[in-house]
């Protein structure tokens, strides 16, 4: 069975959403520390939302040097697969595992609300699963999710079919309304919007399981 | 504890460091306070834009040791150079 890391710092407070819907889709999640220097044995990460350190400073800028990072970016380099939502986003654009910057929504209004994701990329550990095209229902709970980037990183995002998902209508200002990018290599990949958090229709949508599926499920081949 | 004559120590250098966004980058805080001037009877002012100010005192041999190091600590920490630009001045002699 697949065993899913999921990062948790200080002031993180998706990380129980995050383990369950891991539970959900047949894995098993591992929390750690973020004064954790290994990640131990894990098969894929996860870098939960909520307000790492506060957010103090920027969103990111301190949980980037938590001792876990180092272990993280190892992973990374390795291949790994590790997902950063919402926040966990926001840290590892900070860390440089993802290229641009996430900044203060266009509005200047902290939004939750449902938001209608179109999928623009299946070559990453997130979208594996899923069509391009394809409308994904998913809430975003954010108030600096405006992701921003030069344009010779934007030109390069374009080129390596790096931007793995769009909002259908842009609620925060987001370049070509990005909601979600990858690396270079589509193993590391983080989103603004909150799919642990659209895992039952009871609760408004299951879009979420097709992400996660996806990611779950490559951790899953990788443990094998 | 062994006093350490003052010859041998760096002078403690007050310095402000400015964290601005960078040029293109959007700025809605700095839009949205714009904005609102007008209303408040401030005409002709153009061009707001939002920022960081940090205050902090450095101990370097000199003003140019002082300000190398809280650019590279602005640049490190204090912005994120995606989207920020740091400038590092000399406020006094702490």
């Amino acid at each position: 069975m697949a065993r899913i890391g999921v990062v948790v710092f200080p002031g993180s407070n998706c990380e129980y959403d995050a383990a369950n819907a891991v539970s959900e889709l047949g894995a098993t999640p591992v929390f750690i520390w973020h004064s954790a220097n290994d990640l131990g044995e894990v098969d894929g990460v996860i870098l939960p939302g909520g307000f790492a350190h506060g957010d103090y400073l920027r969103p990111g800028a301190l949980a980037r040097f938590s001792p876990v990072m180092a272990a993280v970016q190892h992973f990374a380099d390795n291949g790994g697969a590790v997902l950063g939502i919402c926040n966990g986003f926001q840290v590892l654009t900070e860390a440089g595992l993802l290229p641009g910057a996430l900044q203060k929504n266009r509005g200047l209004t902290f939004l939750c609300q449902p938001s209608t994701l179109v999928v623009a990329s299946t070559r990453s550990v997130l979208t594996r699963n899923a069509t391009v095209g394809q409308h994904l229902s998913v809430p975003i709970n954010h108030f600096s999710g405006s992701y921003t980037c030069d344009d010779a990183t934007y030109e390069s995002l374009v080129a390596n079919d790096q931007i793995v998902l769009r909002y259908l209508d842009n609620p925060n200002g987001s370049r070509d309304n990005i909601a979600g990018v990858s690396n270079e290599a589509g193993n590391v990949v983080g989103l603004m919007p909150h799919p642990e958090r659209a895992m039952s229709t009871l609760l408004g949508s299951a879009d979420g399981r097709v992400l996660l599926g996806g990611f779950v499920g490559l951790a899953a081949t990788a443990s094998l | 504890m062994v006093a350490v004559p003052t010859s041998l120590r760096g002078v403690n250098y007050s310095v402000t460091v400015d964290v601005t966004l960078r040029a293109g980058i959007a700025d809605p805080e700095g839009a949205t306070i714009e904005r609102a001037l007008p209303a408040l009877g401030f005409s002709g002012v153009s061009a707001v834009r939002a920022g960081k100010s940090f205050r902090m005192n450095v101990e370097a041999d000199n003003e140019e040791a002082a300000l190398a190091k809280a650019t590279s600590l602005a640049q490190r920490l204090l912005s994120n150079p995606v989207m920020e630009d740091v400038v590092a001045r000399i406020t006094s002699e702490a």
